[in-house]
């Protein structure tokens, strides 16, 4: 009994040094480097012109790409879950793509389609007036790629196991393809799909490489330069002012983070609760004449529901980073 | 789960259940169909193809350009150092991971929630903050006097610092599902701690910590912002993507394609791979 305590303490001992000196220490490191030049230092590296245009153009890509995302994240989701054509497989693997290439191909790629040199089509954009290298919209495509599946990842799991019942109950009530998805499909994703755009808003507040390449990385009048941007310049060129705003985006992540951890505790305890009716939404507004059938097949929803609940508490954690 | 909701459905028209099979999927329609058309259309100009692009400009002076391009000694360097340090990130990411994700599970301690939530800082962090952090500490005016900067130790911690979660989350619910009676029935039969482990519960966890292992592996390989600042711009510790930077910046851009497709090649690679482990792992239950 006494060896195996000391094996849990040298293992927890090496866990947490191991987090301890690769996390907090370079954590803790930062903060120092960003309080002890003092408050005006702070201020003056934050509201420079430099740093609040980069902060308006993050904010402009960011919620452009989150924006094209949860469109395209739902769309995609219920498509895959909801429909069977060939090439379903393929698409869905596809979709997963950008997460595992690298932001300096992604970049590249871009360049070489909608560049204005010799890019496939960026000559013909070019001629047409149309800039997207080197401009906003190339920022926005880039940082669209490299956080494209993180929406779609997240309803999918949900899509397929909740939801498609109630649908067919719905369209059996009469109930037309836009009713169905507003009151059935989206209260039921919602907390996926919300959980998926914050994912989406940090990876696109974050992206560096990526943005590095098809932005050009000019500052001055019309820049295009992006908070991260900025902070790689200021340390590379010696410039004060990187730890500040690197701070910024310390505390932004780790407001996601705290976030994410939240709705995973959330998720791990509500599996008790009872299942929510979504058709009483639907029941009350319909006025169906055939209310016999809509009972039935809220029953039926229920119990299904409630089987899915069940299930879902046996299978792994749905939420996690994988 | 169907088969309960079957006799409430049996009550639906035959007309609705004629288009879905059992799982309740329907053929595409007018209104899906154009929603597949356009959703396909936009995943082509995003990534399919742009990604084309790449390859295509990769082979753009034939086989011979691209061999000669990826044969080039400072590319062979770069490729050999990404993929050294990457297989050398996703081994110690994998017993690590394994070793953090096994005390967070099975371990009670105080502020083991605030362990949990941290490891996900360095993974979710911008990945030029992340550099930026590691230079604040290994770099030239380190505060803990250790000077990491320009070696090739500071591209495998850059790479184990943005890496850290993947194996821990991967291991961590399966480790969690785990049935315990399986581990108390060895330790009955006389097994020793370790044995059980080896024994009983590795060959259970494998399929994760491989997956986990390989999602660190591909992140890895790609990795830019947070080693750019670490490696003090040498190249001795020039990575594959910094290589293709380079080369972007000379407009040099069938050598930076010709780079990318193997990292392209990689990513692809992977992806077949883990689809392999999810599979295996479903047939095993």
């Amino acid at each position: 009994m006494d060896s195996r305590r000391s094996t849990q303490l040298i293992r927890r001992t090496i866990a947490l040094l191991y987090v301890g000196v690769l996390v907090l220490v370079p954590l803790v490191v930062v903060t120092w480097k960003t309080v002890s030049p003092g408050p005006s230092a702070f201020w003056k590296a934050i509201s420079s012109d430099q740093a609040v245009t980069a902060f308006r153009l993050t904010a402009e890509i960011a919620l452009a790409s989150v924006a094209l995302n949860a469109v395209f994240g739902v769309g995609l989701g219920l498509l895959i879950t909801r429909y069977r054509f060939p090439g379903r497989r393929l698409l869905s693997a596809l979709a997963d793509l950008p997460l595992s290439v690298s932001p300096i191909v992604v970049g590249l790629a871009l360049v070489l389609v909608y560049g204005p040199v010799d890019g496939w089509f960026g000559s013909t954009l070019d001629s047409a007036g149309i800039k997207i290298i080197f401009s906003l919209p190339g920022m926005i495509l880039a940082t669209t790629f490299v956080s494209f599946p993180l929406v779609l990842r997240e309803v999918v799991p949900v899509l397929a196991e909740e939801g498609i019942e109630q649908e067919q109950a719905a369209r059996v009530l009469g109930a037309s393809a836009w009713q169905r998805f507003l009151r059935i499909t989206l209260p039921i994703i919602r907390p996926a799909l919300l959980y998926g755009i914050v994912l989406s808003l940090a990876r696109s507040i974050g992206e560096y490489g990526a943005v590095l390449v098809v932005s050009g990385n000019v500052s001055g009048a019309d820049q295009t330069q992006t908070v991260p941007l900025l902070v790689g310049e200021r340390v590379q060129q010696l410039e004060p002012g990187a730890f500040q705003l690197a701070f910024l985006l310390i505390v932004v992540t780790v407001l996601v983070i705290v976030l994410v951890f939240l709705r995973r505790r959330e998720n791990e305890s509500k599996h008790s609760e009872p299942p929510a009716v979504v058709l009483d939404d639907l029941a009350l507004s319909a006025a169906d004449p055939a209310p016999t059938a809509l009972a039935l097949d809220r029953a039926a929803s229920n119990d299904a529901a409630s089987n899915d609940v069940a299930l879902d508490s046996v299978a792994p954690n749905k939420g996690g980073l994988r | 789960m169907s088969t309960v909701v079957e006799p409430a459905t049996a009550a639906s028209p035959a007309r609705t259940r004629a288009a879905r099979d059992a799982s309740g999927a329907a053929r595409l329609g007018a209104g899906s169909g154009l929603g597949l058309g356009v959703a396909v259309l936009w995943l082509s100009l995003l990534v399919l193809i742009p990604l084309a692009a790449v390859v295509s400009r990769g082979f753009s002076g034939g086989w011979s350009g691209f061999w000669d391009n990826i044969t080039d000694p400072s590319a062979v360097r770069a490729l050999r150092l990404t993929v050294v340090s990457s297989l050398l990130v996703a081994a110690i990411n994998a017993v690590m991971g394994t070793l953090l994700a096994w005390v967070l599970v099975r371990d009670t301690f105080p502020g083991k929630r605030l362990v949990d939530v941290i490891i996900d800082i360095p993974f979710a962090l911008p990945t030029i903050v992340a550099g930026l952090v590691l230079l604040a500490v290994y770099g030239t005016d380190s505060p803990v006097g250790i000077h990491l900067l320009g070696t090739q130790r500071a591209i495998v911690l850059g790479l184990l610092f943005v890496t850290l979660p993947f194996s821990v989350r991967a291991v961590q619910p399966v480790l969690m599902a785990l049935d315990r009676e399986v581990e108390q029935a060895a330790a009955c039969l006389g097994a020793s701690p370790f044995t059980t482990f080896r024994r009983v519960v590795l060959p259970l966890l494998l399929p994760a910590i491989a997956s986990g292992a390989t999602l660190a592996f591909a992140r890895a390989m790609g990795e830019y912002g947070s080693v750019l600042l670490i490696s003090g711009g040498l190249s001795r510790t020039k990575v594959s993507s910094m290589y293709a930077y380079q080369k972007i910046e000379n407009f040099d851009f069938p050598a930076a394609a010709a780079t990318a497709t193997v990292l392209l090649a990689v990513s692809l690679l992977v992806i077949v791979g883990l689809d392999q482990l999810q599979r295996a792992a479903a047939r095993r239950g």
